[in-house]
């Protein structure tokens, strides 16, 4: 019996990393990429490490005249820092309001946003483009961010979250003659921090990363996002392979960052957008 | 009691300005355009958003007789049934497999979580270009080099399907850490007693799986299986950047989404035929989010 279970110990470290390895070869290729030469990249025979590395790859995607991948970094930096604050904003007001605020129809306010879960965002682009065109909204920032500062999943969390908020701290805060703002800013909020560090991280990589609505909106290279220079790179004719990597590096390198300084957050948002239960 | 501090005019007041912003622009940018497109799916509209004749159902017709529309349908079939159950069961043994190693459990947590932050876009860019490129420079071609194999062309033949390859295994890579994520906070609610009752019972390995933790699992495992199912549906950035080229789309492989975003946005920007068919799948997916609320009971009363 002991036997059997050092042979399943050994099985699961085997199987955890040969699955390591396999999850970890696409950042390889990536990376290997980004500093090849393009001749090294295309030749028939496989390097496993570029047999030059070439530094001035990097200089090179932002010096592309025909894809502006500083303007895009810029766009898609601009609209996931405001559409991560306005949710947290707008969302964390809602929420807040709909769990404390005895309003007689606070029911049915709850229920015409919950109702909406029922529709993913992007089956609605048709529509929502229908509108942001008549807006006169198309290949504006305007257009990109603000149609996406709308999350009713957000709110619906921070509207669990305040509900489990201890009562009693906002009884005092009222006693002490606090209005409904005064408490929700100066005693809830503070207090929130990590809930909202979890949506908001979970905000800022779905918007970063955010393709199909970029794409549909931003129709002049002056607003393509980080993810649509990929994407026409990507699918252009004339593209330098090498360049391609090194491009798709810098687009992921911010994330990448945020992913291994805070990815206590990040798991807690995952948890609770998954799964709420 | 807090309500009993203040007026009823108060309470209102209060009431709308912390909702009335958010719910101003949930009205805004979700019931009105769903609103606008069902009217407009009533109506031919070409290369406008305002509808110019009155068709009746017939927008409905074109799309449901529509060759094409029902292929989307079936490519998500297709898909799914790949996608579906290999990501709930990759995603639920790396889960497994993390929970119970005890050395370096947040490097490997790490590791299979790291593709998460991953855009579709740059999964796309790695597998079409850099794994599964046609020629012999491409990393999977180079490998099977080496068994004597020459190199396959993944993307630019139909038969045998291999794209499929290509677009399942790339979404897998991005989507498996996050369903992981999700089966390890499950794995972590289970109660300690319950492996504790099972040890004292003699329970080994596969029999403490499949009496504790798989019980255990269950209401996870059908909130997963219908993320899963919901995200499949919704599929574009893999299937548009990996199958897009410089001469356009393949007329193969398109799911819903793609097809919608031909048909809406292409070059033929039929905005009455796109809103019925954003309709009809917007009434599709909801009857399947409606049974995945049953299950997860979201917006009940508590």
């Amino acid at each position: 019996m002991l036997h059997e279970r050092r042979r399943h110990a050994v099985l699961r470290r085997s199987l955890l990393l040969v699955g390591t390895v396999l999850f970890l070869v696409p950042f390889y290729l990536l990376l290997r990429g980004a500093f090849s030469t393009e001749a090294d990249l295309t030749s028939a025979t496989w390097h496993w490490l570029p047999p030059t590395w070439e530094w001035g790859n990097l200089a090179a995607v932002f010096d592309n005249r025909t894809v502006p991948l500083g303007r895009a970094l810029l766009n898609s930096t601009l609209i996931a820092v405001s559409q991560t604050v306005g949710v947290l904003v707008l969302s964390g007001m809602a929420g807040y309001g709909l769990a404390r605020i005895p309003y007689r129809w606070s029911n049915v306010v709850f229920w015409l946003i919950t109702v909406t879960l029922l529709i993913p965002a992007a089956v609605t682009f048709v529509p929502s483009f229908v509108l942001v065109s008549s807006l006169g909204w198309i290949s504006t920032l305007r257009g990109l961010i603000v149609p996406g500062l709308f999350q009713a999943l957000a709110t619906f969390l921070f509207r669990q979250f305040f509900l489990s908020f201890p009562r009693e701290i906002e009884e005092a805060a009222a006693l002490d003659g606090l209005s409904w703002w005064g408490i929700f800013w100066r005693v809830v909020v503070p207090n929130s921090g990590g809930f909202a560090a979890a949506i908001g991280t979970v905000t800022f990589i779905g918007s970063w990363n955010a393709f199909l609505w970029p794409l549909v909106i931003g129709r002049t290279p002056e607003s393509w996002t980080v993810q649509v220079a990929l994407s026409t790179y990507l699918t252009a004719q004339t593209s330098q392979v090498s360049l391609l990597f090194m491009a798709a590096l810098v687009a992921i390198l911010p994330l990448l960052l945020m992913f291994l300084l805070l990815q206590r957050w990040i798991v807690q948002g995952v948890e609770r957008t998954g799964i709420s239960d | 009691m807090l309500a009993r501090l203040r007026g009823r005019q108060d309470v209102n007041l209060w009431f709308w300005v912390f909702v009335g912003p958010f719910f101003a622009g949930l009205v805004l940018f979700i019931y009105v355009p769903i609103g606008w497109s069902v009217y407009l799916s009533f109506f031919e509209a070409y290369n406008t958003v305002t509808p110019t004749e009155f068709v009746g159902l017939a927008n409905y017709r074109d799309m449901l007789t529509d060759q094409a529309f029902r292929d989307s349908l079936l490519t998500f079939v297709v898909f799914a049934a790949f996608i579906v159950p290999t990501t709930f069961a990759l995603s639920l043994l790396t889960a497994l497999l993390v929970a119970r190693t005890r050395v370096m459990q947040a490097f490997f947590r790490s590791v299979f979580f790291l593709p998460v932050a991953c855009s579709y876009v740059v999964g796309a860019l790695v597998w079409k270009m850099s794994i599964f490129s046609g020629m012999s420079s491409g990393a999977a071609n180079a490998l099977l080099g080496l068994a004597g194999v020459s190199p396959i062309p993944w993307l630019s033949i139909t038969d045998p399907p291999w794209y499929w390859l290509v677009i399942v295994s790339a979404r897998l890579w991005l989507q498996v850490g996050f369903y992981m994520i999700l089966f390890l906070a499950a794995l972590q609610r289970v109660p300690v007693n319950l492996y504790e009752a099972a040890a004292i019972d003699g329970a080994e390995g596969w029999q403490v799986f499949r009496h504790i933790t798989w019980p255990q699992l269950l209401p996870a495992s059908t909130a997963v299986l219908l993320l899963l199912l919901i995200n499949a549906f919704q599929a574009f950035d893999e299937f548009y950047n990996i199958l897009a080229g410089f001469s356009g789309y393949p007329p193969y492989a398109r799911p819903p989404l793609v097809y919608l975003y031909y048909t809406a946005l292409g070059s033929g920007q039929n905005f009455g035929d796109g809103s019925a068919g954003a309709v009809i799948l917007t009434v599709l997916i909801a009857a399947v989010a409606l049974a995945q609320t049953r299950v997860l009971r979201l917006g009940g009363r508590d």
